[in-house]
């Protein structure tokens, strides 16, 4: 029976249970000196001078730096971008002249101890002169600099044409929705740990993920090194969530401190210091108007958007806003089309990914949109969905749109199938009977739904190598990386798959750029779909080679052998363990100069032009508190098919953990500002990230009805669609329980927000 | 006065330990700095994460509003003591890895902690008393389900 | 997030801390109880006392016991030792009810009782009590013992009647006669944040089951938690009924003067204070 499919445990669990983790802060070399950034505390200001001299002058600190120290170092890149222009945005590693942002780095202390650097940084004098601060994104674009303007691109994506279909149309429907700021915030903050080896002329740094490959020649190319000079390496990882291993100022300025101060350099971010510098997502407001028939059928929809990017274009460019243009319509098929995305720059934190970018933000958009439909022509919320529908005969379906650099071409789906599966699972028939009963009652209950698409599977490449040692264990190299989603354990299934050994025999490396040459990280829910698909086929090949050796050694036809269980047998005859396979290609051997290269090993490589589309649907039930504002989430289901689970118990954790996040942007969490820009959202106590407490009954229905016809394995990535359509479901539900007149406008839906839409308090 | 170390001395998973620090350490620095045992993490150093969860004379702590100094002759449990001197994973350790309730693995000592001392305290808890008890802690990753269905593994029906 | 250094002092009697305190109370230094509001202040670098005079070793100052009709809580008794009921009768209950809404666990295996009170934090849950239950504080310094009561004791957000150089030594709330009923209820973003607003009812009924004395407070709103005196006589000679609840939420709005946000506020208190009146007076009415 093949291990892909089944619930193994988890490979990466024992040490994390032992308290044997390797984190960031769990790294330290001798003689390690603690760096500390002193952040800029206004949010828009000329910055006139920085005073060091009495951090300097502390015992035990060993350097202090400002932008001038740093003035040769290039500013932070991005990567590529359809979008252009937006160069001169980008952050410096320490502030020069002005200060954008509350927390963006102005100067860095060094010192023998964490505490101590501390110390130090509050004694550095930032001279600020205040400027106004430029808080909304849909206001007037202002100066960035004496150059350029707040408003650095405006994106557009269109296709069909969207003026006949408002001229045809039977009602055009005009909505203005936000989605507030929120982010990942893992549990463990970020970290970075430099260590310059001076007898082998390298650089390392320690503490990284996500994107190691690209940061690593980012660096050298900042830092004027040769890639081969500079090596990343991922211990344990605290969760990702789009906004770990991308490469902050503090990464380069931890290997430029190890590279002059020749001494070894930690930084730990703290808490409050990564809730205002690490990235924020999701803030945006849509001016959408759509056109529709007199059925409900979607004719046209124009789309202005404006995407609140704070104080800087940081690693990501454009991309969460290049994805909510190009990933807007989800599941419907609609002849024609405009976006107008307004990029933006405001004084607040940098923005950038964060789990299901700009899909997240976009679903809710398209949701609310599809409950305005139904109300405005007095239609059912789901058979307006389904009307809508891209019909699974027209997949492979191409969109005239793309993302991320690809043409969107939705390959499988069967979405009708899917939402009658969840409608049934979570019975939504008699749950609207039973609202109905205790509306009567006079509760303000509701249901809610909402339909959408995911991607998955990032082209365009990825490699791995893989072989067996004389001991009989597997060791996989993936350019990969993990943040904690147990991407060992999947791929290890995988290589074991196709392999024919046992999945516990595979040490799967990652994240560590001196064990392989290339690799595209672990993000846009890619490792299993690019990772795996490479991983699969390599281990055929390495199956393939292990049968071909075993045969000559075996002195049988090789089509009569196979690998169970890590054993090369015969049906009837011998096994030879497939460590002996490998010895019997050791370097030197008869076998090995015969194939020219010796070793049990190979690489695998999968290319892919397109993403997969994963699809799912969210359905939820809530209940007002009349008095209080709090929103009850009753009941909630979340069905998602992912074409082949490769997991099934790590798809559902991906699910429930990613629907915890989404609930808290539904509800709960948002970087909230004064009218100075200053943060008022800086402790775990102001972020609001829910707790089990806040956990409603969660139903998760996970089906592989759709595999994906791109890759071999027909997988599809899992780690977003959980987060995905939280927002726009819990929405509907209480527009439903406010009567559906398309009140809710705005994520998160806060108590204080329904107290107003009950009409209980004034605005 | 940040040069004054202060002694303490305490048991740390039923050891004698002794170290010397500021009196502005924190029990959780203490642990990780000075005695390496860096399985207890920090996820906010200001009390509402939880991941710092440690037992201190039986009682569930925020070990990072704790002082180092304050710890002094008392008896302190860490995830590190968790597992038996041969390896063998405690029941409680083995439940999460049977029922999924890590991902990334930081908040997990946190957990650990926290449920060991609930089971101490009532080996028979309500499901509400759990739910209760658990959201002293954060999890990012896993919403919490995983957890919920270890703890409730192991207590007696 | 380090703490800025400063000085330990650990006294072993009250009266060491009596003295250590009246040492580095003219530089600002302060006595640290359970820690769990001081510590996370100096963490964040808002609070800098350079001396803290640590309470925790003195033995006295973490006993609870009944006398005369009172139950006298040393101010060092921890949160969590309310867990379970500490008196027999109402008192008791209430405790347990009211900590369960105390922060969390681990952070009630701490904090203490008196700590709550002299940090003062308008969203305490203790404070209230104490208002509610006509608690009296008992303070020492080198000047000696003095009694202060609840509502003197909390003059604003973060600030109390105690001078810098005195010590929290015990607060004694009178115990609740056997008849008495009372009803919590508290709003708060996620389980254990800190209350958005919260309501304490005491009642005592007549033999024909009207209200003969009711004590109402609300806590979290206003800058201090506090009694509705309005509130009260509004309900004192009542039958409790649905009528007189949204009554009483009513009145308990209109009475409030909010800090901040007085509409999103005013409705909250509204909600606590008609809640808390039902399940102290219709316990059983309301929960179906
Ligand atoms: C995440 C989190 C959530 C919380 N949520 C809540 C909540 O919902 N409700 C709530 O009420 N509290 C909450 N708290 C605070 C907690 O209850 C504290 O324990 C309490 O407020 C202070 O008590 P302490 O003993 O810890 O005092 P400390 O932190 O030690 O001291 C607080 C202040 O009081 C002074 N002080 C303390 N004791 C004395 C004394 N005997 N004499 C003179 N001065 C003294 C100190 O000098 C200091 O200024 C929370 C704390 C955290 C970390
Ligand atoms: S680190 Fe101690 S509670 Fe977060
Ligand atoms: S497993 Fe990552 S925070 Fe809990």
């Amino acid at each position: 029976m093949s291990v892909i499919g089944r619930s193994v445990p988890r490979l990466e669990d024992p040490p994390l249970l032992r308290g044997e983790g390797a984190f960031a802060a769990d790294i330290s070399f001798p003689r390690q000196l603690h760096m500390r950034v002193v952040r800029a505390e206004m949010a828009h200001a000329r910055l006139l001078a920085v005073d060091v001299s009495a951090a300097l002058a502390l015992p035990g600190v060993v350097a202090v730096w400002t932008g001038e120290d740093v003035a040769t170092i290039p500013p932070i890149p991005f990567r590529a971008t359809k979008l252009k222009g937006l160069e001169p945005y980008c952050q410096p590693i320490l502030a020069r002249g002005r200060v954008r942002y509350v927390g963006e780095p102005v100067a860095v202390v060094f010192a023998e101890n964490a505490a101590l650097a501390e110390d130090a940084a509050d004694l550095v004098v930032a001279d600020l002169e205040e400027l106004p601060a430029l808080l909304d994104a849909a206001a007037p674009p202002r100066d960035f600099d004496a150059t350029h303007a707040t408003e650095p691109a405006i994106l557009r994506k269109s296709y069909g044409d969207v003026e006949a279909g408002f001229a045809a149309a039977h009602a055009v429907l005009d909505l203005d929705l936000s989605i507030g700021r929120h982010s990942g915030v893992p549990l463990e903050t970020r970290g970075a740990i430099a260590r310059y080896d001076a007898a082998s002329d390298t650089l390392e740094l320690h503490g990284t993920a996500k994107k190691q490959h690209w940061n690593r020649d980012e660096i050298a190319r900042l830092l004027g090194r040769s890639p081969t000079s500079v090596h990343l390496f991922e211990g344990h990882v605290g969760g990702g969530f789009g906004v770990r291993g991308e490469l902050y100022p503090e990464d380069l300025l931890v290997c430029l401190a190890a590279l002059r101060l020749r001494r070894p350099v930690k930084w730990i971010e703290d808490r409050r210091e990564h809730l205002v510098a690490t990235n924020h997502s999701r803030q945006q407001r849509h001016r959408l108007r759509a056109a529709v028939d007199a059925e409900g059928r979607l004719i046209a929809i124009d789309n202005v958007f404006f995407h609140d990017q704070g104080a800087y274009v940081r690693t990501h460019g454009a991309r969460v806003a290049d994805m909510s243009a190009g990933l807007l319509l989800g599941p419907y098929a609609v002849p024609a089309y405009r976006a107008t995305g307004h990029f933006r720059l405001t004084n607040k934190t940098p923005a950038a990914t964060y789990r299901a970018p700009g899909r997240y933000e976009g679903t809710f958009v398209r949701e609310r949109l599809m409950d305005a439909i139904a109300a405005r022509l007095g239609l059912d919320r789901v058979e307006v969905r389904r009307r809508n529908f891209v019909p699974v005969s027209a997949m492979p379906f191409t969109r005239p749109l793309d993302a991320l650099g690809t043409d969107v071409v939705l390959d499988s789906g069967d979405y009708a199938l899917l939402l009658d599966k969840a409608l049934a699972r979570f019975g939504w028939e008699a749950r609207q009977a039973d609202i109905a009963r205790r509306r009567a009652a006079g509760e303000s209950v509701g249901l809610g739904l909402g339909f959408f698409v995911e991607k998955s599977g990032l082209g365009p490449s990825d490699g791995v190598r893989m072989s067996v040692d004389p001991t009989g264990v597997v060791e996989l190299v993936t350019g990969a990386a993990s943040v904690g989603q147990g991407v060992e354990t999947a791929l290890a299934q995988i290589a074991a798959d196709a392999l024919g050994v046992d999945y516990r025999c595979v040490r799967v490396v990652r994240g560590q750029t001196n064990r392989i040459e290339f690799g595209s990280g672990a993000h846009a829910s890619r490792v299993t779909v690019m990772s795996g698909s490479a991983t699969h086929l390599a281990g055929l090949a390495l199956r393939d080679l292990a049968l071909g050796t075993a045969a000559t050694l075996l002195q049988a036809p090789k089509e009569s052998l196979t690998i169970v269980d890590g054993m090369v047998c015969r049906a009837d005859g011998p096994a030879l363990p497939i460590g002996e396979v490998a010895r019997a290609l050791a370097a030197g051997t008869k076998l090995s100069r015969e194939r020219a290269v010796p070793g049990l090993t190979t690489e695998g490589w999968f290319h892919s032009d397109h993403m997969t589309y994963p699809y799912g649907v969210h359905l939820a039930q809530v209940a007002l508190d009349r008095m209080t504002g709090a929103v009850a989430v009753e009941h909630y289901l979340v069905a998602y098919d992912v074409g082949r689970a490769v997991n099934p118990k790590l798809v559902e954790g991906q699910i429930i953990g990613g629907f915890a996040q989404g609930l808290g942007g539904a509800l709960f969490e948002e970087f909230r500002y004064d009218e100075r820009g200053q943060p008022l959202s800086t402790t775990l106590a102001d972020y609001l990230m829910p707790t089990i407490a806040e956990m409603p009954p969660l139903d998760v229905l996970v089906t592989e009805d759709a595999p994906s016809p791109l890759n071999p394995l027909g997988v599809k990535g899992a780690g977003e669609g959980g987060t995905n359509a939280v927002g726009a479901a819990i929405a509907s539900a209480i527009d439903d329980a406010l009567g559906n007149k398309g009140l809710v406008t705005r994520l998160p839906v806060t108590p204080r927000e329904v107290l107003r839409l009950l009409g209980e308090i004034e605005a | 006065m940040s040069d004054v170390l202060h002694r303490v001395r305490m048991t740390v998973n039923a050891r004698a330990a002794t170290i010397a620090v500021e009196a502005r350490r924190t029990l959780a620095e203490a642990l990780r700095e000075d005695l390496g045992l860096t399985g207890t993490h920090l996820g906010c150093e200001h009390g509402v994460c939880g991941a710092c969860t440690v037992l201190m004379d039986g009682a569930p702590v925020r070990a990072c509003l704790v002082l180092a100094v304050q710890a002094e002759g008392a008896a302190i449990r860490t995830v590190e003591g968790l597992a038996a001197p041969d390896g063998t994973l405690h029941p409680l350790q083995q439940a999460f890895a049977d029922h999924h309730a890590l991902q990334c693995g930081y908040c997990t000592p946190g957990f650990l902690m926290l449920a060991m001392a609930m089971l101490e305290e009532n080996p028979a808890m309500e499901e509400a008393e759990m739910v209760e008890r658990l959201s002293s802690n954060l999890c990012r990753c896993t919403g919490y389900a995983g957890i919920l269905a270890a703890v409730r593994s192991v207590m007696r029906r | 997030m380090k703490a800025p250094p400063f000085e330990w002092h650990r006294p072993a009697t009250l009266a060491e801390a009596v003295a250590s305190l009246a040492a580095v109370a003219p530089q600002d230094g302060r006595v640290l109880a359970g820690g769990q509001s001081l510590l996370p202040a100096m963490a964040l670098r808002v609070a800098r006392p350079p001396h803290l005079v640590d309470i925790n070793g003195i033995a006295e100052l973490g006993e609870l016991r009944v006398e005369d009709n009172a139950l006298r809580i040393g101010a060092l008794v921890r949160h969590a030792a309310f867990h379970r009921p500490v008196a027999h009768g109402p008192l008791g209950a209430l405790m347990a009810g009211v900590v369960r809404h105390i922060a969390h666990w681990p952070i009630r295996t701490r904090g203490s009782f008196g700590g709550s009170l002299c940090h003062a934090d308008p969203a305490s849950e203790w404070p209230l009590v104490a208002v509610v239950l006509g608690a009296t504080m008992q303070a020492v310094s080198l000047r000696g013992d003095r009694l202060i009561d609840g509502p003197a004791f909390l003059r604003g957000p973060l600030e109390t009647a105690l001078a810098p150089d005195e010590i929290l030594r015990a607060v004694t709330l009178p115990l609740l006669p056997a008849d008495a009923h009372w009803g919590f209820e508290e709003v708060a973003r996620r389980a254990g944040d800190f209350a958005q607003a919260m309501a304490l009812v005491v009642l005592r009924m007549d033999a024909i089951g009207r209200v003969a004395e009711a004590r109402i407070g609300i806590g979290g709103v206003e800058a201090v938690p506090r009694r509705l005196a309005a509130v009260e006589a509004l309900v004192n000679g009542r039958l409790p009924s649905a009528t007189l609840v949204e009554e009483a939420g009513r009145a308990a709005a209109a009475a409030c003067d909010p800090m901040e946000d007085a509409p999103y506020r005013r409705a909250l208190v509204r909600a606590v204070v008609s809640r808390a009146l039902a399940s102290a007076a219709m316990p059983q009415a309301l929960a179906a």
